[in-house]
């Protein structure tokens, strides 16, 4: 919509280095500001809302199809690389329905089969993000609507550990099937979030089942952060429903995502990492308008101390 | 979005705000699209100081260079709001934080602070806002109206600098 503006704030002020202060300052922050809102890169995107609707549809649709007819399959090795073609491809249509750039770092530390992963909840989405890089066996109740279609297809295809409701307090069932996946070390990994792992944590089970569940050497973690700058994944669930939620996704700027898969560690060290993530971007956002300022800064009292010493 | 954005701006709304800030069709729709898209609550305001899209457009209209009103010259109507004396107006209002038509130096001191961050001490910062009322103050009462404001500014280029070259 506009031309920026791209020369740096010397110019800007029109300014050799060291000027004063002066009243007309003010036109060169506020046409930025001004210049940062309406910014014009972005707001192309929006004519394309059309074609990333459909694009979406695709990819579930895909998803369900594909499952239904790999599900059709005897067991075998086939099946299960099958399996994870139509999971990867069908995740990464829908990931380009929502703008997703996603970003893994440390690839080397990606959960292996028969293993555990535990990973930070953000967003409904979280979940198409991960399966993006690797396939994962779900743990969780059986929704209805939408999200249970794709649950139930994509049980077809590869085991998850889908629970109906009723099931989730038969704690036993819940024990049996999670011992049952883990001893099996051809399955895929299993992804649970922190409310998941609280509530395991909670359920009164037998030594052994502890003793599997809870080996210590079998978890990893990765850790999952948005930009929010971009788009904002929050899903407030008493406003939205799931597909007005995902429309909003789609229309947003961009999803944009970094995944930290982390190195074994102790539980301590996990929780450090965690805390350094939130921290780095509360700082980014500070020190961008700190510099901001400090330059600004440097700009006029440079003069003023040289004025002081002429007087 | 290109659609959805006209139907819903209503079409007397838009001739309004064309009338107003003298933008043209196309732009105010762009620009909705991208008022909608940063209004996250979706309540048809942006931030805690809840600006419409009339007034985000208002405030936009007045960063039009002024070479856009060749065209549209309306002798008899209202100034338009991207007139020299608006956009000084503008600036003047940005330092007025009372709204009290003055500039006093605590209204200074508050905006500097606001563009040096915590990199400048108060003696110093106090010693520059002495500096500028003292220039420019010409009724004695240690303040800057606007008139002394415009003074100030009269060699200033007010045209480039409070510009924003829009496309069509």
């Amino acid at each position: 919509i506009i031309q920026r503006d791209e020369s740096p704030m010397e110019k800007g002020l029109s300014g050799l280095r060291g000027r004063d202060f002066e009243l007309s300052d003010v036109f060169y922050f506020s046409k930025k500001g001004l210049e940062a809102i309406v910014e014009d890169e972005v707001t192309q995107r929006f004519s394309s809302e059309e074609l990333v609707v459909t694009l979406a549809f695709i990819g579930i649709g895909l998803l369900v199809m594909g499952t239904t007819l790999v599900g059709q399959l005897p067991e075998s090795s086939l099946k299960n690389w099958l399996s994870e073609l139509v999971h990867l491809t069908c995740c990464r249509i829908c990931v380009r329905a929502l703008s997703g750039t996603i970003h893994y770092h440390n690839k080397q530390y990606k959960p292996q089969k028969g293993g555990i992963c535990v990973a930070n909840h953000t967003s409904p989405i979280d979940v198409l993000i991960l399966t993006m890089d690797g396939c994962y066996a779900m743990v969780g109740q059986v929704h209805g609507g939408l999200l249970g279609i794709i649950q139930r297809a994509m049980v077809k295809a590869c085991p998850h550990v889908w629970f109906e409701r009723s099931e989730m307090k038969d704690r036993h069932l819940v024990t049996q099937r999670l011992r049952e996946h883990i001893a099996d070390k051809k399955k895929l990994p299993i992804l649970i979030f922190p409310e998941e792992m609280f509530g395991l944590l909670a359920i009164n089970m037998d030594e052994r089942s502890r003793h599997l569940i809870f080996n210590w050497n079998a978890f990893s973690f990765l850790f999952s952060q948005y930009n929010p700058q971009f788009g904002d994944a929050f899903w407030n669930s008493s406003k939205y429903n799931m597909v007005s939620y995902l429309l909003r996704m789609m229309t947003s700027w961009a999803i944009v995502c970094d995944v930290w898969y982390m190195p074994p560690m102790t539980r301590e060290k996990g929780e450090d990492a965690v805390q350094d993530g939130g921290l780095k971007r509360a700082k980014v956002k500070d020190t961008f308008k700190e510099e901001q300022q400090k330059n600004y800064s440097k700009m006029i009292v440079g003069n003023e101390s040289l004025n002081s010493e002429a007087n | 979005m290109g659609s959805r954005a006209s139907t819903l701006l209503r079409d007397e709304e838009l001739e309004e705000i064309k009338k107003e800030t003298g933008c043209e069709f196309g732009q105010i729709t762009r620009l909705y699209s991208r008022f909608t898209s940063l209004d996250k609550g979706e309540n048809g305001t942006l931030r805690e100081d809840q600006v419409n899209f009339r007034g985000f457009m208002r405030t936009l209209a007045h960063f039009r260079p002024i070479e856009d009103n060749e065209k549209s010259k309306d002798v008899n109507g209202p100034e338009p709001l991207n007139s020299r004396s608006n956009k000084l107006h503008f600036a003047f209002r940005l330092y007025d934080l009372d709204k009290d038509d003055k500039i006093s130096r605590d209204e200074l001191l508050q905006v500097l602070r606001m563009m040096v961050g915590v990199n400048i001490s108060d003696e110093q910062l106090g010693s520059i806002a002495d500096r500028t009322i003292q220039e420019a103050d010409q009724d004695g009462d240690s303040a800057i109206s606007f008139t002394e404001f415009v003074k100030v500014l009269e060699k200033v280029d007010v045209e480039q600098k409070m510009s924003i070259r829009f496309l069509h």
